[in-house]
This record gives structure tokens, sequence and C-alpha cells, in this order.
């Protein structure tokens, strides 16, 4: 039954790593999106439904 | 528009994209630690549980594979449902939430390959078989692809959106497939045992840690797709606001000289 400990760690190691990775993903996307925001923000852009300025596409 | 949603009601209120932001933002953090409080009882569980008289330990593998491969056929009807938004609502949301679970969707989807590859050799003597089972969420698999790649093919979202929500509705005929194939062809792969009419075939010494990780993983689904559609929402933001910058930065140069 010793031989079966290798199968079950590298099924849990390799969930653990990929869901890892995903969630790192997930947060570093966030990350991103959350400084161009602030970015913009803090250079006076506002969203259309913000300004109404523009009706055009 | 604020017309129309002050008439519709109180559910179309949470479908509203900044009224999801802010619901995000207050949930977020009571998910997050609800998920981590209880996929780590559901660990401790698993590794407490005895080993199965057939399978000795490797039925360990079990309390991730099973989630995983629930929660790979329910994160493609959540798309599914979405993508009926998408076509009879036309609402926006509906295709964020899509395209954001496309991913996540994936990873549990290739998890639940791997694991089952894992618990395969040591039980079966084999990594892989090309039956039923196996073949049609490796299908869905490559429907997960299918659909992340079209998701992103497009600049315009609202064209994109309509292309996923139906090739999203037409691979849903695997999922009853998958569901399925366990009764319908001969496979390796075992018939239902956890939901079956006349109750579980299994002990409840294994059961109790397999529902345990079933709840934590399927909350931590819920974080991740609740996360990353507050990042597309944010990421079409982001992009919307480019262009209005970038208009009035055309616009700018025609009164100020030398601008660029």
């Amino acid at each position: 039954m010793m031989g079966h400990t290798a199968f079950i760690l590298a099924s849990y190691g390799a969930s653990f790593v990929v869901l890892a990775g995903l969630i790192g993903w997930i947060f570093m996307d966030q990350r991103i999106q959350r400084q161009a925001l602030q970015e913009l923000e803090s250079r006076g852009v506002r969203r259309r439904s913000e300004t109404k300025a523009d009706s055009a596409s | 528009m604020s017309d129309a949603v002050s008439k519709t009601g109180r559910w179309i209120d949470l479908a509203n994209p900044t009224r999801f932001l802010s619901l995000a933002g207050a949930i977020l953090p009571w998910l997050g630690g609800l998920t981590a409080l209880v996929l780590a009882i559901g660990f401790w569980l698993s590794m407490q549980a005895p080993d199965d008289y057939q399978q000795g330990a490797t039925v360990k593998i079990m309390f991730i594979h099973v989630p995983f491969a629930w929660l790979s056929m329910m994160c493609y009807t959540i798309m599914t449902i979405a993508a009926l938004g998408t076509l009879v609502w036309r609402h926006p949301l509906a295709d964020v939430s899509a395209k954001a679970a496309a991913p996540i969707g994936a990873v549990f989807t290739a998890l639940a390959l791997i694991t089952g590859s894992l618990w395969g050799k040591p039980m079966w003597g084999t990594w892989w078989v090309w039956d039923a089972r196996l073949t049609s969420v490796f299908v869905l698999f490559l429907m997960y692809l299918g659909i992340i790649a079209l998701t992103r093919a497009m600049d315009d979202p609202a064209k994109s959106a309509k292309a996923t929500a139906i090739l999203t509705l037409v691979g849903f005929i695997n999922i009853p497939i998958i569901k399925f194939s366990v009764d319908w062809w001969n496979t390796l792969h075992q018939p239902a045992s956890v939901l079956r009419m006349g109750g579980s075939t299994i002990d409840p010494s294994l059961l109790w840690p397999l529902l345990v990780m079933a709840v934590g993983f399927t909350l931590l689904f819920f974080t991740m797709h609740i996360m990353a559609m507050r990042n597309e929402i944010w990421r079409r933001r982001v992009i919307a606001m480019r262009r209005v910058a970038a208009r009035s930065a055309e616009r700018r140069p025609m009164t100020q000289e030398g601008g660029q």
C-alpha cells in the first residue's frame, strides 16, 4: 500500500499547485485592473455613463 | 435605462454592474474566509478518513477528484444559464459571468482529469482509457478551451458575447452525456454512487469528508468566480475609460497647438 502514497501526494500536490496558480492569477489581474482604474481616475478620465458627454456608438 | 431598472424590481438591481461591485466587495472577505475554513475542515476529515477495504489509501484521491468533477459540470451549467441571460435578456453581466467562469471551469476539469489519471493508474492499472466517461470529460475540457479562446478573440465584448453564448448552449449537450455515460456505455469508471436512487453506496466515514470537501470547493469556485467577474467589470471599465481618454486626446490638439 506504500506505493500508493506517491499517487495520493501527487494528486493533492498537483491540485494545490494548480489552484494556487489560478488564485494567484485572479489576484494579479485584480491588481492590474485596480491600478489601471486608479491611474485613469487620477488623470480625470470618467466613464461615458458618468459624464454623459458623448452619445455616439 | 434608469427607468427600466426601477421598473423591473430588485433582482435585476443585483445585475447592475455597479451594484454587483459593491455587493462583491461586501461578500468576498466572508466568502473567502468561509471557503478557507470549510476546506481546512474537509482536508482534516479527509486525512482522518479510514482506508477503503478495496482501494486502500487511494480512496483519499476521491475527496478531491469527485468535487473537481462535480464542479467542472456545475461551472458549465452556470455558463449555460449565463448564455441564456446573454441571448434572451442581453444582459452584459451575464456575459461577464460566462467569461469569468470559463477559465475556472477549465482548471477544475483539468484537475478532475489529472487526479482521475493518478487514481486510475494504481486502481485500474492504466493512466487513461478512451471510454465514454473519460472521453466526454476530455471533450468538456476542450469545450472550455474553445470558449476561453472565443471570449478573447474579439475586441468588442458585445460581439464575442453572442458567439460564446451560442457555442456554450450547443456544448451543453455534453453535460447529460457525461452524467449518464457510466450508465449508457460500458466504462471502466464506476456508476454514480453518491447521488443515486436508493441512497448513497458510500460508507458515512468516507461520505462525510467527501461532502465537506465538495462544499468547500464549491465555495472556492464562487469566491473565485465573483472575484473574476469583478476583475472583468473593471477591465471593461478601463477599456471604456481609455477610449474616452483617447477621444478627448484626439480633440485636444485642435485647440492646443503642438499637442501630440
